[in-house]
Order: structure tokens, then sequence, then C-alpha cells
């Protein structure tokens, strides 16, 4: 088990993308899955009990050493780079797609009241937000959906961990699909 | 108290996201219940707000004149006597289809604010670096500040590439091959198509002696012509040459 353990240790840190169970799979194939899901929550608890500088998260369906978010000061320094900021129209542009997506551009307009073609290249721009298809209605409008890269920079597992919407279950009786494009 | 709201505006003006959100700060900053508008003076305050822009010769979007609208509609219908027999169907409120928009539209926007305040990556939380790819040093050498390089440094970087070559090919000279002409104008055309070439570059796999002094002289020609510059970013660095006049 230890020994396991610290394969998959290894295995996360060498990883350039955040690591999928399914890889960890394939290269402990002699493994029970059950046993390698065991010891991912060790390891994930045992970074947590540790309180250090650096967090195993789980973020875009994988797993990911990423630093302490009280840190970031810190860290900052060390870059060069400045992040890349979204102004607070391409944000709720953003939120509306990662919430009601599948969604088209005039479905987000409409909950805006404003034009959002412009925020759309922004976040297309930024991979964030990713053309998942055509609506079958006249005009054939783009139908958006938010990127695996949506889930890295923010820092979530998948879609389902989104905060739920204050007020919008009383609003929209349909249930919501949201788990399903997940994994998309 | 006209003078105060509308510097109030003022101070505000940019970072109303459009028509819904403006209406939002209006109904905040009245302390009005959402579901009860009053719209006489949402719509007054409203159309205070959009006459306030214009005065600032301000862009005014298309949408915040639509709303002005919808809004003076709605306190049209509100202004109507309610009907003495109710109709079959119990009349909506007039509001109700704003207020609907108004709520979804603060879902969304607070949504938004919680989606910010998350750990961003890059920005909270970092992951372990990434190996640099040859490309982007290769950037980053560019953006670095050029110095001129002096005939000598050429020179250095001459010897350099010679001494690396391989021995026997030192042998192998055939000076009829081509000109100095010739090699002149080669560098001055792939300079004209790539804008910046390095000594390395301009040589490309041929690096046969004869071209190597050949091209040396010829990039010795044309600094003197002052057809080309020469730059390097630091001492000891790679030379760039560029054209002396962007074609």
């Amino acid at each position: 088990m230890e020994n396991i353990k610290s394969i998959i240790e290894a295995l996360i840190l060498a990883s350039e993308a955040p690591l999928v169970l399914e890889k960890i799979y394939a290269i402990l194939p002699e493994t029970e899955k059950t046993q390698i899901k065991e010891a991912v929550d060790q390891l994930i608890a045992e970074y947590k009990e540790r309180q250090g500088g650096i967090c195993l998260q789980e973020v875009a369906g994988g797993l990911q050493f990423r630093t302490r978010p009280e840190l970031g000061d810190w860290v900052k320094k060390l870059k060069s780079t400045k992040p890349a900021s979204l102004s607070s129209a391409a944000l709720e542009t953003l939120a509306i797609v990662a919430y009601r997506q599948p969604i088209v551009k005039s479905e987000i307009e409409s909950i805006r009241g404003v034009d959002v073609g412009y925020q759309l290249k922004v976040l297309l721009e930024k991979k964030l937000v990713r053309i998942v298809g055509r609506k079958d209605v006249p005009g054939k409008p783009i139908i958006y959906g938010t990127t695996k890269r949506f889930l890295e920079v923010f820092n979530l597992k998948d879609l389902s961990e989104l905060p739920t919407l204050r007020e919008l279950k009383e609003l929209h009786e349909q249930p919501e699909t949201i788990e399903d494009y997940s994994n998309s | 108290m006209k003078e105060e709201h509308s510097t109030d505006y003022a101070i505000k003006l940019d970072i109303f996201e459009g028509p819904l959100d403006l209406l939002l700060y209006l109904i905040k900053k009245n302390e009005i219940d959402i579901y009860n508008i009053p719209v006489a003076l949402i719509t007054e305050q409203y159309l205070q707000y959009l006459k306030m822009i214009k005065s600032l010769n301000l862009d005014l979007a298309g949408e915040y004149l639509v709303m002005a609208s919808t809004l003076i509609h709605i306190k049209s219908k509100m202004l109507l006597p309610e009907p003495e027999e109710p109709e079959e169907e119990e009349e909506e409120d007039p509001r109700a289809e704003l207020v609907r928009q108004l709520l979804e539209y603060q879902a969304f926007k607070e949504a938004a604010t919680n989606l910010g305040e998350r750990p961003l990556l890059e920005r909270d939380v970092f992951t372990r670096a990434a190996f640099l790819p040859e490309e982007t040093e290769k950037s980053t050498a560019t953006e670095e500040e050029l110095i001129e390089v002096s005939i000598f440094e050429l020179i250095e970087a001459f010897h350099r590439l010679v001494s690396r070559i391989d021995k026997k090919e030192l042998l192998e000279i055939d000076l009829e091959k081509m000109s100095l002409t010739d090699i002149i104008n080669d560098i001055m055309e792939r300079l004209a198509n790539e804008k910046n070439l390095t000594f390395d570059e301009l040589l490309g796999e041929k690096k046969e002696r004869w071209r190597i002094i050949y091209t040396f002289l010829a990039l010795l020609e044309l600094v003197k012509l002052r057809m080309v510059k020469a730059y390097q970013t630091s001492a000891f660095g790679v030379i760039r040459i560029f054209p002396a006049v962007e074609s």
C-alpha cells in the first residue's frame, strides 16, 4: 500500500495536466481500482493534514499539486507573468455559460440584457468557453459550453462543484442537466 | 438633492454592465423590495440617469433605451384602472416579467462574483512550473533589449563558427560556386522576408567554409553600406541581423 501511494504521488507530480484516475489504473493494472482510490484519498488527506505549501487538489476530473491559495502573494513574486484577468462583464457571461450550458448567444443576452459577442470572443480566446455545436433551429446558432481549462483555472473538480444559484430553482422548474456535461 | 444624485451616478457610470445592472443598483440604493417595485420612482431615476449619460456625450447603448421603453410601458399599464369585472384569466402583474429578469440576472451576477473569488490558477494558486519549450525561450529573447554589435563581435562570432566545423571540410574549397554579390542579394532577400536573422540562420545547413566566409564578407559589406544592422541581446549573445530600412 505504502508503495502504491508513493507511485501515485510521483505520477501526479510528473504529470503535465491534472492526472485522471484512468491513467493511474492503466499504469498500475495489477492493483485493484478500489485500492488505488483508497491510496489517492489517503494522499489527499495527508497533504491536508500537513498544512504545508502544497495542496493535492482534484481539478478538472484529475489530480494536481497546487500551491496553497493563502500563499499566492508570495508565489506571484516568483512569476513574471501577469495572471489573465477577466472583466466583470466577461465573468458574468462565463457564469451564465457555466450554469446554463449548452447555451446559445441569444439566451445569454436575454439574461444579461446586453450584447455578449465581444465577451464570448474573449472567453473563446482564453479557452474558457468552447463551441459545442450548432442548435437545430433556424439560423443554426452556435452552442457554447465551458472547457476543461475552465475547471482548471477556477479550481473546480467538475461542474457539479459549482455552488448552486440562488433563487434560480424556483424560477426554472426543469431539472438542471449540468452533470451531463462535466466530462465533455 | 438633485445635484447630489447626479454626482452619485457619475461615479458609477463605468461599472454598470447594462440596463438590468443599473436597475438593480437603483433598487438597492432605494432599498426597494424587488417583488414590489415602485415603477414610477424607478422609471424616473432610470431616465434621469440616461439623460446624464447623454449630457456627458457618452455612447448610450441601445439596450438602455429598450429598457426605458419597457419601464414606461409597465408604468402606463399600472396606471390603467383595474377592470371592474375580472377577466377570465387573472391578469398578470405587468412587472412580473421584469422582476423575473432582474432576479435571474442578479443570481448570475452573484455567481460571477463567486467565480471571481475562487482561488484562480496563476492568480492565487500555481501548479508546478512546466518545462519551458524552446518557442517561449525564443520569444523572450527577442523581447530583451537589443545592444548594437561592433565589427569585432561579428568577427568573433565568425571565429566561433569556423572553429566548430569539421576540419575535413575545411579543405574543400570551391571558389567558383558563388559570387559575393549573389550572397549579398540572397541575404537581402531573406531579410526582406524574415525581418531578422542570426548569422547561424543565414548559413542554414550549408556550413562549408567558403560559404561562411562569403556570408561573413557579405555581412561586413552590408554593414558598411548601412544596408543592414547587427544587434545582440547581451555580450557573447546571438547576433541578429536586421534590414536597415524596413521595406
